[in-house]
């Protein structure tokens, strides 16, 4: 069902009609204000978008109805006439306790699922007396160390009933592990534990930067908790494949589709090659965009994502199972994008971006807030930002419809350009050896860092306007907003903790645990066959800190160093 | 300084942090602009950047740092650099950082703090303005 040639004639006979007759004339006297017209990843954007940019364009094939096979236009069948996303605050500071008021809070305010921060020290697997924790403690999150601190994080908190999204990586396993230790207190089965774990560890070393372990170790880890979820964990998203970070590392929109994608497509083949068959763990795959200011280059790359992810997993992996097929998504609004300049303009920022997310059909939100150009945020801040996501719910009527810009030829153009364009990566990674042999070769990382550069340039060359840091500069305006500060003396208070903890538990599970642990992470056994995962469990029970459980693969599977990369 | 030496620049993640989008912005930007620049790459200790910093004999510091520990790292390397007797390399730093911050980094001998949306331009022309070495 597509145009009929004709008719394109016809048209484009037309067009050339009018770009005489109407556009010529009209340009001699009024001039465009640009040349070229780019979106904020540099993608060169026409004029004007008609049929003949879409010329292909076959509805069932390529956009079909929600819910289907290719899902271009969402995954579900009525999407938010259904129900909303998920307003999920990314949050997390100070300690435990500091962190639990947080959350009851913001499911007061009406927030429907958690997301924890973690402090940094606990996503590098280092507990908060290590020397490399000093001035870390409580900053970038909760300061978790053992399941004391995760049971006082979650204490009182509906787990049965909300989901709750982990944003950590290196050490998932063992965050996960401590999550489940306190369902299992909480006599909630394992059937019943919803939520999900970001554990992408490929975007860490092309990105987020928080690796421990060379790669292959840290595949194994990964492809465990796929197994290990697949098993038992029926509602848990083991991996959430995260575009998020390649973004804010300074890649393009094409770019952050097009990694993200790769690295999907190796925790795919490690699953498989694990011995599973890829529909008992494929619709356990969740995804994390960016959503970046370019209004339809950012709907453009969640459809596009939909189309190629469905496409891949039928054609290139053969999944079966529609669910396998469907590309779930989580997103969050670009942090790099907000200025700590007049900082009460991110809340329109915001608010725009967030609306390419609901447009783009997003399952999951997180809204930044307008001071995190400066430190975590404040709650009076978080709650406008929470509020950013209702208005666009319930007062905007953006969602009342299905997909409201399909058809439209531009955006269907750009939906176009971004799949051929990540299949262009796609090739070329292939062409690498895949993802894994990419990474080691650094190739995303100097795709990124070149991407990154070339903006900044933009931006001071004034080719990018942003409103406030290169134009509209007033710094008369720049009044201090509140900002969120984080107690010092938390670190004193987790050491003594610690050394509590360390003193009080029972040692002799603790030695059985962690030898039992050493010997599986020792282990050769065929990928993701030992199961490290109920090891990391029980060593967790036995009060094993984060820091110890890490120590100890460190040992065992060494360090990764990075290229040097600018 | 003699005209032939090239200003050497080391820029520094000190501490856990894995942002390294603006270290690596302005490492390039300082480079293109005719610096000589040497990056440590992440998870540095003070130490470790004080350490290199003598070693390769530069003329100024970058340190960046996003992770909210500016206010424990940048003091502690300008308390190392004095303790080696070192007073003549000029440090600036950049990340987010509150404005409070910043006044108190200034008082512990951080010469300029960058924030978000910050010039390149305007760091290299600071660093080239202000050096002390000579």
């Amino acid at each position: 069902m597509t145009f009929d040639p004709k008719d394109l004639q016809h048209l484009e006979k037309d067009k050339a009609r009018w770009e005489e007759q109407t556009l010529g004339s009209h340009l001699e006297r009024a001039p465009e204000r640009s040349d070229p017209f780019t979106t904020v990843s540099g993608k060169p954007i026409r004029r004007l978008y008609t049929p003949l940019d879409v010329p292909n364009l076959d509805y069932p094939e390529d956009l079909g109805f929600p819910g289907e096979y290719p899902f271009t236009r969402g995954v579900q069948p009525t999407m938010y006439r259904g129900r909303f996303w998920t307003m999920r605050q990314y949050s997390g500071f100070g300690s435990a306790e500091e962190t639990n008021r947080r959350y009851r809070y913001l499911l007061e305010q009406g927030q429907m699922g958690l997301s924890v921060a973690f402090h940094l020290p606990t996503l590098m697997g280092y507990d908060s007396d290590h020397p490399m924790a000093a001035g870390e403690v409580g900053k970038c999150g909760a300061a978790i160390d053992s399941l004391q601190d995760m049971e006082v994080l979650l204490r009182g908190l509906p787990l049965d009933k909300v989901t709750t999204s982990m944003t950590i990586t290196s050490t998932a396993a063992v965050a996960w592990a401590m999550y489940i230790a306190v369902c299992e207190q909480m006599g909630i089965a394992y059937d019943r534990i919803g939520g999900t774990l970001q554990n992408d560890i490929l975007k860490e070393y092309v990105a987020q930067k928080e690796y421990i372990f060379p790669l292959k170790p840290s595949l194994r880890l990964v492809t465990d908790t796929i197994v290990f979820g697949s098993r038992h964990f029926p509602k848990w998203n083991t991996i959430s494949i995260s575009g998020y970070h390649i973004r804010e590392a300074g890649a393009t929109a094409l770019q952050e589709l097009a990694f993200t994608i790769a690295d999907g497509i190796t925790y795919v083949e490690e699953g498989m090659r694990a011995g599973l068959d890829v529909d008992e763990f494929a619709p356990r795959l969740s995804f994390f965009w960016d959503i970046h200011n370019d209004l339809f280059e950012e709907i453009a790359k969640f459809r596009a994502a939909r189309r190629l992810w469905a496409r891949l997993m039928r054609e290139r992996f053969k999944a079966k199972n529609p669910r396998s097929w469907m590309l779930r998504t989580h997103s969050q609004t670009a942090g790099v994008s907000l200025t700590a300049q007049q900082p009460y303009v991110n809340v329109a920022r915001v608010a725009l971006q967030a609306l390419a997310g609901v447009l783009g059909g997003t399952q999951s939100l997180h809204t930044n807030s307008m001071d995190e150009a400066y430190a975590l945020p404040t709650q009076e801040a978080v709650t406008i930002a929470l509020r950013t996501q209702q208005v666009i719910a319930h007062e905007t009527g953006v969602t009342n419809t299905v997909d409201p810009l399909a058809g439209s030829y531009f955006v269907e153009a750009l939906t176009n350009e971004m799949e051929e364009g990540a299949l262009e990566y796609l090739r070329r990674i292939d062409e690498l050896g895949g993802m894994v042999r990419a990474v080691e070769l650094g190739f995303p990382q100097q795709e990124i860092a070149n991407s990154a550069y070339a903006y900044q340039r933009a931006v001071e060359r004034q080719e990018k306007v942003i409103v406030g840091v290169n134009s509209f500069v007033d710094e008369t305006e720049r009044r201090p907003i509140p900002i969120l500060s984080i107690d010092e003396a938390l670190q004193q208070r987790q050491v003594e903790r610690l050394a509590l903890l360390r003193k009080s538990r029972d040692k002799d599970r603790w030695n059985r645990a962690m030898d039992d642990l050493r010997g599986a992470a020792l282990g050769n056994d065929p990928w993701g066959k030992d199961l490290l995962m109920p090891r990391i469990l029980e060593a967790v029970k036995a009060y094993a800190t984060v820091g110890e459980i890490i120590g100890l693969l460190r040992e065992v599977w060494g360090e990764y160093t990075e290229l040097n990369i600018i | 300084m003699s005209n032939d030496r090239k200003i050497r620049v080391l820029i520094a993640k000190p501490g856990l942090d894995g942002h390294d989008r603006g270290a690596k912005v302005i490492a390039r930007a300082f480079r293109d602009a005719g610096f000589e620049v040497i990056y440590t790459g992440l998870r540095q200790t003070p130490e470790m950047i004080v350490s290199a910093a003598i070693q390769e004999d530069v003329d100024a510091i970058g340190l960046s740092c996003l992770s909210g520990a500016h206010m424990h790292l940048f003091p502690k390397v300008m308390e190392l650099l004095k303790a080696k007797g070192v007073d003549d390399i000029l440090v600036f730093g950049g990340g987010t950082i509150p404005d409070e911050d910043i006044s108190k980094l200034k008082a512990c001998g951080v010469a300029e703090v960058y924030t978000p949306g910050a010039s390149t331009q305007d760091a290299i022309a600071f660093v080239r303005d202000n050096l002390t070495r000579k």
